[in-house]
């Protein structure tokens, strides 16, 4: 099996997603390889904070400015994806105040837009904030969900006629001399092999970047940071939480969509670790007692999961924390670095700045195939960003929505008009807690890769709730087998499913959150039987 | 830790069971409502997303507080669904909410005019303009007002003898009792005064109860700090609030405080059902019942579903056994329907007639002498769909005592 394509992209996290986006709306043909599903390294594991840039402006304010940039962009081009919550910096009285005027001085700078409030303003339009801050700054932080800007990212690419392979491994760099040819890849859940060719091949891997550049005979230094954060089962602030503060353990609070998360911790893992983390007791416990000073009521609060992600950074010094590394972009010629033709390595930056890394990218492919088309990523609108707010959406086609019909809205935005909710088991909800529809259900299992559960969460939120998969797991798995066709596979992947949602409780698992894992394996085990084999 | 917060994460509890679902009376009738798992637990996470998400038809929710009592996390489901339509809704009170909601206001309007008022509404040309003008459905017989109210009968008949006695209870007898059924408030003086009780009335306003249902939310608000204030003074001075209504008695210990935010904590524990305060007297061996020797009926016992909520239908129960010669069956715990204001209006009618169908059907197969129960609205609903007279206990316990006798048997 032989294809030709001008670019192959390996990695489907947010970069590989946003650069296979760039490089199909500038006309080149695209293939995206992913190992597993899309989004599942650092993309689907941070905070979904739609930074200002306002945490870097003191210490990298290159990035800062790149930041505050591409937070604009996104506002527009993905509102969808995005919530515009604003954020505070606070001071404690713990905290030096005096920080405040430096850090103010250093947004400004960067063109962020920062405005001293007065706390007792400040703890009137957020409540939940800790009440005895001393100092607060406004600055346009906002959330976004990184599942569904990626998934965005890759159903435009595909409608610009990009191919997408899911659960794909690279096996081998195929290389011709000093050229780099195309790659080997095997199926992960067929195991079937192939082979596939373009004059470019970008490494989109994040930290499993090293790797693949090792394949290709490069040496990237990278520098696994692990970092560990906490879901809340709900929103407990509106309005992001920063401590004003040189960037330190669980100081962000952000609300992203009907729950809060904080984080985060930062500390060095061996590369061999970045495929199973685990977040630890001390990890919790550090996270609850920092996450308490931001907002008090967290010590109070349901905690839904736990969960840990590996930044990508690339490593320029020995600083043993991981805090000090540039989260700047690196954009690697290997013809002119390591003197490996058609090589490109896109990496470092973050979730926020990945549209400006996959421009970087494409120019920087498209230079090599020889075309200079100009980029259009900043101006048009993902698919579902087209049409505004959701609320102007769902006024638009019902007269009385109901929640879920306004839910699926929130999460489609204008793709909603692709997703039949009007008769009654279309619109009937199969996760309650994120009130997903069957038809949202359909509609992602026919259009968006989705080959199992945990790739059918990501695209919907459905398992994300309070519940976290109790009520749906059962009821999407009925919907996948009848789409898939072979109910025993199904049924394992419902066994997993279900094991990768108690994965994630099991650092939290005390409280509410345990009675809920109790009478979820009552109710999985003892009455499905889904311990029987 | 703050009252506020404990209320605020109160559905975190919740474990998804969907007992309160599975319990819920509104949920087989209209599929319009979610459910109050849905509506309450589920959608809060929404709402505090974004109160854009709240779903209007949550105004489908009778308040019966059903989900609360089926609960095993102990959740307060539906002061979620309250709370929410408070804080959200988008729907102002309609005329037809408004004078529904005002019980008092409209009982002090017809009173003078109520016999020409009684027939009036009973006619089917103005049922007729009410079911299109009002939104009142025309399948509904309205409660008779009375001409003479219980306050003026109080004032005129028990007042000056209840100096006599030096315990003294105060008496919240409520709308109904003042405007349609004063025998309610007559039977519970002569009872508690032949327990050796005086009663004292108070500058008491309608619990509101009427008005958190049609989304009047300041009046309900300024009804309850009022009523507050009053029973502050009254337990100052150690008397106990006695209610004959199961509806206002709850209303006054629970939405206050979860539902308007105001603050009742001095109070709640002195607010008490009528038959929670006189078995609580004879079990404690402080009180003495002597019954007619020849006393007769055969009753069937509707629970309120606020009843249900206070858990106190067992006093109820206990007491009518105490009477000889009745035979007293407990009906199948369910909603009638009627839930307050929520059966008189024309988009609800249906849903309540069918909501109540259960309790219909087992009211007839057992044709009783007449039902019991503590509320007058189910009262209303059970006697219009049924036929049969529905009589508040403390109704019952007066023409089943002996009167002179128990005087006698408690003047000690």
């Amino acid at each position: 099996m032989k294809q030709e394509f001008d670019v192959i992209i390996l990695g489907g996290g947010i970069t590989g997603a946003g650069t296979a986006r760039d490089c199909s709306l500038r006309g080149l043909k695209v293939l995206l390889i992913e190992r597993n599903d899309i989004a599942t390294g650092a993309t689907g594991r941070n905070h979904g904070l739609l930074h200002s840039g306002a945490r870097y402006a003191v210490t990298d304010k290159e990035s800062a400015s790149e930041c505050i940039k591409e937070n604009m962009i996104l506002k527009k081009i993905a509102r969808h994806c995005v919530d515009d919550t604003s954020g505070f910096f606070i001071t404690l009285p713990e905290d030096d105040l005096g920080y405040q005027a430096t850090f103010v001085k250093a947004c400004t700078e960067a063109g962020i837009n920062a405005e001293i409030i007065d706390p007792q303003e400040a703890k009137r339009l957020e409540p939940s904030v800790n009440p005895s801050i001393i100092g607060a700054v406004r600055i346009p932080d906002g959330s976004v969900d990184p599942f569904r800007l990626c998934a965005s990212n890759v159903y435009d690419a595909k409608l610009h006629g990009a191919v997408v392979l899911t659960y794909t491994e690279v096996t081998e760099i195929i290389k011709n001399q000093d050229m780099l040819t195309g790659v080997k890849v095997q199926n992960r859940r067929t195991g079937e092999c192939g082979e596939y060719h373009a004059p470019v091949v970008i490494n989109a891997c994040g930290i499993w970047g090293h790797h693949i550049a090792e394949m290709a005979g490069a040496k990237i230094g990278m520098y696994p940071a692990k970092g560990a954060l906490l879901i809340f089962a709900h929103r407990v602030n509106g309005i992001v939480l920063n401590r004003c503060r040189k960037p330190a353990n669980a100081d962000i609070l952000v609300p992203g969509d009907t729950v809060c998360v904080i984080g985060t911790t930062s500390t060095k893992v061996p590369y061999e670790e970045c495929d199973h983390l685990q977040v630890m007791p001390d990890e919790v416990n550090l996270l609850l007692s920092e996450g308490a000073k931001l907002s008090p009521v967290l010590a109070r609060t349901r905690i839904l999961r736990a969960y840990a992600g590996v930044r990508p950074l690339v490593s320029a010094d020995n600083d043993p924390t991981g805090r000090n590394i540039s989260r700047g972009i690196v954009c690697l010629d290997h013809e002119t670095r390591d003197g490996i033709k058609g090589f490109i390595t896109i990496t470092g930056g973050k979730l926020m700045t990945y549209r400006l890394m996959a421009e970087q990218a494409t120019d920087m492919a498209c230079k090599k195939l020889g075309l200079d088309v100009p980029c259009t990523t900043a101006t048009t609108p993902l698919p579902g960003s087209e049409e505004g707010g959701i609320e102007k959406i769902f006024k638009n086609i019902w007269t009385m929505p109901t929640t879920a019909q306004k839910a699926t809205v929130g999460r489609a935005g204008a793709n909603v008009s692709s997703i039949p909710l009007s008769d009654e088991y279309e619109g009937s909800v199969v996760c309650e807690c994120e009130e997903v529809p069957v038809s949202e259900i359909d509609s992602a299992i026919r259009n968006m890769d989705v080959h199992n559960l945990v790739d059918l969460r990501r695209r919907t939120r459905m398992g994300m709730g309070t519940c976290q998969g109790e009520l749906c797991g059962c009821r999407a798995a009925c919907i996948l087998a009848k789409d898939h066709g072979d109910v025993v596979a199904v049924r394992n992947d419902l066994k997993q499913f279900m094991n990768e949602r108690w994965k994630g409780m099991y650092p939290v698992a005390w409280g509410e959150t345990l009675r809920e894992c109790a009478y979820t394996q009552w109710v999985y085990a003892e009455v499905l039987g889904l311990n029987e084999s | 830790m703050e009252k506020k917060e404990v209320s605020f994460n109160n559905f975190e509890q919740c474990i998804k069971c969907t007992v309160c679902t599975a319990y819920c009376p509104v949920v087989p009738v209209n599929p319009r409502f979610p459910g109050p798992k849905q509506a309450g637990p589920d959608e809060e996470r929404l709402r505090l997303k974004n109160k854009m998400f709240f779903d209007e038809n949550l105004k489908y929710c009778l308040n019966c507080k059903r989900c609360e009592v089926s609960c095993p996390s102990g959740v307060n489901i539906a002061d979620l669904i309250q709370s929410a339509r408070r804080r959200y809704s988008a729907a102002t009170p309609t005329l037809r909410d408004t004078m529904l909601a005002n019980t008092d206001v409209m009982g002090r309007l017809a009173r003078p005019f109520a016999p020409i008022v009684n027939s009036m509404v009973a006619t089917k040309p103005v049922k007729a303009v009410m079911d299109v003008v009002l939104d009142i459905d025309k399948n509904r017989t309205f409660p008779n007002y009375k001409a003479h109210g219980f306050v003026g009968w109080f004032n005129r008949e028990a007042r000056s003898k209840q100096a006599a006695y030096s315990k003294k209870v105060a008496f919240f007898h409520g709308c109904s009792t003042e405007f349609q059924h004063p025998e309610v408030g007559k039977a519970f003086v002569e009872v508690m005064n032949a327990v050796g009780y005086g009663v004292e009335l108070m500058n008491e306003e309608c619990c509101g109860v009427a008005m958190i249902a049609n989304g009047l939310w300041n009046q309900a608000s300024r009804h309850a700090k009022h009523n507050v204030a009053v029973f502050e003074k009254m337990v100052g001075e150690g008397l106990p609030i006695v209610a004959t209504a199961s509806t206002c008695t709850f209303t006054m210990r629970d939405e206050y405080p979860h539902v308007l935010d105001i603050d009742n904590s001095k109070v709640r524990d002195s607010i008490t059902l009528v038959e929670k305060f006189l078995f609580d007297l004879i079990d404690a061996g402080k009180v003495t019942l002597v019954f007619k020797k020849d006393y007769a009926a055969r009753i069937a016992y509707h629970i309120p579903c606020h009843m249900e909520k206070l858990g106190w239908s067992i006093f109820t129960k206990r007491l009518m056994q105490m009477i000889p010669g009745v035979s007293f069956t407990v009906l199948d715990s369910g909603c009638c329907g009627i839930a307050g204001t929520y059966g008189f209006k024309k988009e609800n009618y249906e849903y309540s007639q069918e909501i109540g169908r259960p309790v219909f059907e087992q009211i007839r197969a057992l044709a009783p002498d007449f039902v019991c129960s503590e509320c007058d609205t189910c009262k209303w609903q059970i006697e219009m769909s049924t036929g049969y007279k529905v009589l508040n206990p403390i109704v019952i316990l007066a023409e089943a005592l002996d009167l002179p006798a128990t005087t006698a048997a408690n003047r000690r």
